[in-house]
């Protein structure tokens, strides 16, 4: 039976799974921030350049994806917060402009800034990037100063509906401390996971070496900080609905209530966690485990999508508006019509198509690790 | 607030312009080269010639740059819609965010997967599925072409949609109705088609400068023919599909059609301007001054090419603004006065459906929705308080379609010479043609450029045709707020555009043999 409400939940399902899915392709990101630590010589940073250079598409077309999806599903929102937190969303998009040119362009002849240049590009990508998303998704639990009032549009001079209440057009999610925690603790998952994918990719004994002790110093801050965040959030009021009402008040340890009350998505979230910590600690212990990534990788799409779906289940405003409550978006208040989600869920069909071929595309490329020589016989090498 | 200060919106609109004509410096280059690249390697595996496979990498790398910078400026304007017109997002983000997102399921991934093939791939992976793969990337990007373009299409002209005063927005009711209008498709075909008409400038243009540098010739010479056959079958179907969007834009955009044929009177057996200077004296529509100093007509063309008839009334300006003449189905149009009082009553209805709800009161709302219903065509007209507003910045339009069609004829002419003399085997000491084709990679992308310009420019000052004007679309932020990003842009894509021309010129330089 597709309901209205069938069809809400599940593209905030598709929004969480994206969501999950970018959190763990900006291991991409994570490992640009490496380039210049990570690697001592110009073979070794080709080498990281190169491994990351055939993937790098995946996260930006992710993160295009995620934008096109919350468009199609959830208008309501990217208007909103799109033109409302403009500084955030302008200073995310500016770190993606900078990444698309920099593999391509960094070893050509004639690219005018130098290597340097756009190996910079990619760290303030990998820096910014990966922190700046944490700190916008932690204000899915922490909540933003706008407003949405739809009555403007009859307002002949000012008929715009949504606006932010301050002028710092979102950069103020940064003045909030928990939302830093996960901005920090999402910049040191990416680069955890970077470790564990060059483990698993990079056919170098030094890297190699090198990358299992920089496991140490990314996933201890992960692990910290991501605690931090999760378990105040879960002591922390959340942003509850009332669904005959609509009216969003303040209710207490709402998150923990959320988890309590969906204990699949708990489950979910659990396992997540312990994938992830698998990942890390299996790699730590066996200098033959180089599969951590994928323990890792999927770890992290679990527990993200789990916790997102917290966010936006069980009656709760997935993007808050403090102070004016009431402007709060729900899952119900900001799709898009039931026919437009039903035409969008027939598109999702295709899904596992695309990660069919994705499959099929990447096993015929990867069938060997990679190496210095890989990267010296192949004419389009960056 | 006033959302109608001036400058916010001002500078939006600059911001757009600017990052779209930036993308589109790139896009129409993908998908032109790629289409040639595509055939030199299907030419390589049905011959096993290896000069075609040499062809096709040297290609492939100049693909490879303008690529990754297309795809650095494509990010900025998914994201625009939001940050720069959020009303616009919310008013008919039920219809307009599904392309979006079914440009990235179904296209993104496909190029994002298959490109890494066809570059990292050829030592790799069978030379059937290196083949296919390259087939899949340049088809993904055409994908993407086919959904940005409905979404553009169905701003110029909305379908399948129907408004929602509950939620305050327009929602979508037919899907195939959006994505088979025949706006869509024929700009489609033209907008695709033109691009592979730009491709194939760029490719016999390069191959011009090798044979005259006496290098590579052998190569050069194989470019060339490609690029001149596809040239030339591209160009005549741009002008096919280009009269179709004219004729498109005269049954739906009588406003437009007026600007890009510079006409303020309306008459029956309508001429065609071929070449037309304008006169600048001409300061509103309500004067007598002849809008042009000079111009070539032939009789009755446009009536013919507008309505498909010959004797057909073709509107002016005034007849738009004033109303009163009959469309080709025989209704009377409305004055633009009674248009805006209608908007008005309109968007009051709307108001007034808010309270009653508010209210409770049944009765008011049913009402007040009946009534919004009734004026809803001319809703977007409420916003408009001036008559004078509903015309387009006309040189502009007239000039930039004028120029456009112009090159598409010149293009005819200069692949069907390139391709005579080719086949002929006298290119190599037709030094003059050589040169011709070198200089003429600029002017493709002027008429790409301009082609856009006209159907933008064109379209004011509506965001979308009849719904919603572009200052009812702003997002509420100031207007410094713009202008930052707006600088911030311009120098980086800039910064971005000159060392991908250089990077280009270094490749060419360097040449097939060494790349
Ligand atoms: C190489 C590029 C190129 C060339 C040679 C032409 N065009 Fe074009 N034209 C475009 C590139 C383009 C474009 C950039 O692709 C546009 C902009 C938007 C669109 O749909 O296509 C366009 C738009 C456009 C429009 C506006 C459509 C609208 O408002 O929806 C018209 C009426 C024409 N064209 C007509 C023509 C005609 C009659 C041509 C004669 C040969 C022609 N174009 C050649
Ligand atoms: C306002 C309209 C547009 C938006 C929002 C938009 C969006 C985008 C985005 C986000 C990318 C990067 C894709 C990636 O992640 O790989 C891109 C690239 C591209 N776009 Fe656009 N685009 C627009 C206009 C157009 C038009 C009009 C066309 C073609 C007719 C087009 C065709 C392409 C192509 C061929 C690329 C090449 C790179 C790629 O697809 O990855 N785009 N665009
Ligand atoms: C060279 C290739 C072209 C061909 C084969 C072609 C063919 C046609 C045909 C068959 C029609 C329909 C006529 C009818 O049914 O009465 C038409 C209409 C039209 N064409 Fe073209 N055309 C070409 C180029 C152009 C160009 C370069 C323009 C630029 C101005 C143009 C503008 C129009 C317009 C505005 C119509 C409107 C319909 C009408 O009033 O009949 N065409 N064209």
């Amino acid at each position: 039976m597709i309901t209205y409400s069938f069809l809400q939940h599940y593209w905030w399902f598709l929004i969480s799974l994206l969501g999950g899915i970018l959190a763990f392709l900006l291991f991409i990101q994570g490992g640009q921030t490496l380039l210049f630590s990570l690697s001592k010589t110009e073979d070794e940073k080709r080498l990281l350049v190169n491994a990351l250079g055939r993937k790098w598409e995946f996260t930006f077309t992710t993160l295009v994806t995620f934008g096109g999806a919350f468009f199609a599903s959830f208008p309501l929102f990217y208007s909103t917060s799109f033109g409302g937190a403009y500084w955030v969303w302008m200073a995310i998009l500016f770190c993606f402009i900078i990444q698309a040119v920099s593999y391509e362009f960094q070893t050509k002849p004639g690219n005018t800034y130098g290597a340097k240049t756009y190996r910079s590009f990619l760290f303030v990508n990998g820096l910014l990037g990966t922190f700046l998303i944490g700190v916008a998704i932690a204000t899915f639990f922490t909540g933003s100063d706008f407003i949405v009032n739809k009555g403007n549009i009859t307002s002949q001079l000012a008929p715009v509906i949504s606006s932010w209440g301050n002028e710092w057009h979102g950069l103020d999610a940064l003045f909030t401390v928990r939302n830093l925690t996960l901005g920090i603790a999402v910049f040191f998952l990416s680069r955890s996971l970077a470790v564990l994918f060059f483990v698993n990719r990079l056919n170098h004994t030094v890297l190699e070496a090198r990358s299992r002790k920089y496991l140490w110093y990314n996933a201890i801050p992960f692990v910290v900080f991501f605690l931090v965040f999760v378990i105040w959030t879960l002591f922390s009021d959340g942003f509850a609905v009332n669904p005959v009402t609509g009216v969003v008040s303040m209710e207490k340890y709402k998150y923990f209530t959320n988890f309590i009350e969906m204990p699949i998505v708990l489950v979910l979230f659990l396992l997540g966690v312990v994938a992830v910590l698998a990942g890390v600690i299996g790699t730590w212990i066996s200098p033959k485990f180089k599969i951590g990534i994928w323990f890792a990788g999927v770890g992290t799409i679990v527990t993200v999508c789990s916790l997102l779906m917290t966010a936006g289940y069980n009656n709760t405003a997935y993007y808050p508006a403090t102070p004016n409550l009431q402007s709060s978006l729900t899952i119900f208040n900001s799709s898009s019509s039931f026919f437009t989600l039903n035409a969008m869920s027939i598109v999702s069909l295709f899904i596992p198509v695309v990660l069919v071929y994705i499959f099929i595309a990447w096993r015929s490329m990867e069938k060997n690790r990679i190496d210095i020589d890989d990267v010296n016989n192949d004419e389009h090498a960056y | 607030m006033n959302l109608l200060d001036a400058s916010l919106l001002a500078w939006s609109r600059a911001q757009f312009a600017m990052t779209a004509m930036y993308h589109w410096l790139f896009v129409p280059l993908t998908l032109g080269l790629g289409l040639i690249m595509c055939i030199m390697e299907s030419l390589y595996v049905k011959t096993g010639n290896e000069a075609w496979k040499k062809a096709t990498q040297f290609w492939m790398t100049l693909f490879g740059v303008n690529f990754a910078i297309g795809v650095a400026t494509g990010i900025i304007l998914e994201f625009e819609f939001g940050t720069n017109w959020s009303n616009y997002s919310w008013f008919v983000g039920d219809i307009f965010g599904a392309p979006l997102a079914i440009e990235a399921i179904l296209a993104f991934f496909m190029e994002a997967t298959f490109i890494s093939v066809m570059f990292f791939g050829w030592k790799k992976v069978s030379k059937g599925f290196h083949l296919t793969s390259t087939w899949l990337t340049v088809l993904g990007a055409t994908i993407s072409a086919l959904w940005i373009l409905v979404a553009n299409a169905w701003m110029q002209f909305p379908v399948g949609m129907d408004f929602n005063p509950d939620t305050v927005r327009n929602e979508m009711i037919d899907f195939w109705s959006i994505l088979l209008s025949p706006v869509a498709i024929n700009k489609f075909f033209h907008t695709v088609i033109s691009s592979w008409v730009l491709g194939s400038l760029f490719v016999i243009g390069v191959s011009a400068w090798y044979i005259l540098k006496k290098r590579e010739v052998d190569f050069a010479l194989k470019s060339m023919k490609v690029g001149a056959i596809v040239g030339l079958v591209a160009t005549l179907l741009t002008a096919y599909t280009g009269d179709g969007s004219a004729y498109n834009v005269s049954q739906r955009q009588p406003m437009k059609l007026a600007a890009m044929e510079g006409l303020y009177n309306g008459k029956t057996n309508m001429g065609l301007v071929v070449f037309g200077i304008l006169n600048s004296e001409k300061k509103s529509y309500k004067d007598s001054i002849n809008p042009y100093i000079f111009k070539i007509e032939i009789p009755s063309m446009l009536s013919l090419l507008a309505n498909r008839d010959i004797n057909s009334f073709v509107p002016g300006i005034k007849d738009i603004l004033n109303g009163g003449y009959k469309t080709l189905d025989g209704t009377v149009t409305m004055s633009f006065d009674e248009k805006h009082t209608r908007g008005k009553a309109a968007i009051q209805s709307l108001a007034d459906y808010q309270k009653a709800v508010a209210a409770k009161d049944t009765t008011a709302a049913k009402n007040q929705k009946a009534s919004l219903k009734q004026n809803y065509a001319q809703f977007g007209y409420g916003y408009i308080d001036k008559a004078e507003k509903m015309i387009p910045n006309l040189p502009t339009v007239f000039y930039s379609f004028h120029i456009m069609v112009m090159l598409g004829f010149y293009f005819i002419l200069l692949f069907g010479l390139v391709l005579y003399f080719s086949s002929k085997k006298l290119i190599e000491k037709a030094n003059w043609l050589l040169w011709i084709s070198l200089l003429s990679i600029p002017l493709g992308y002027v008429a790409s450029q301009l082609g856009w310009v006209v159907a933008e420019v064109g379209r004011q000052p509506w965001a979308i045709q009849d719904v919603l004007p572009l200052n009812a679309a702003i997002s509420n932020i100031s207007s410094y707020s713009v202008i930052i990003t707006f600088f911030l842009f311009l120098t980086l894509f800039s910064a971005l555009l000159i060392a991908e021309i250089r990077i280009m010129l270094k490749q060419i330089k360097k040449g097939p043999s060494e790349s």
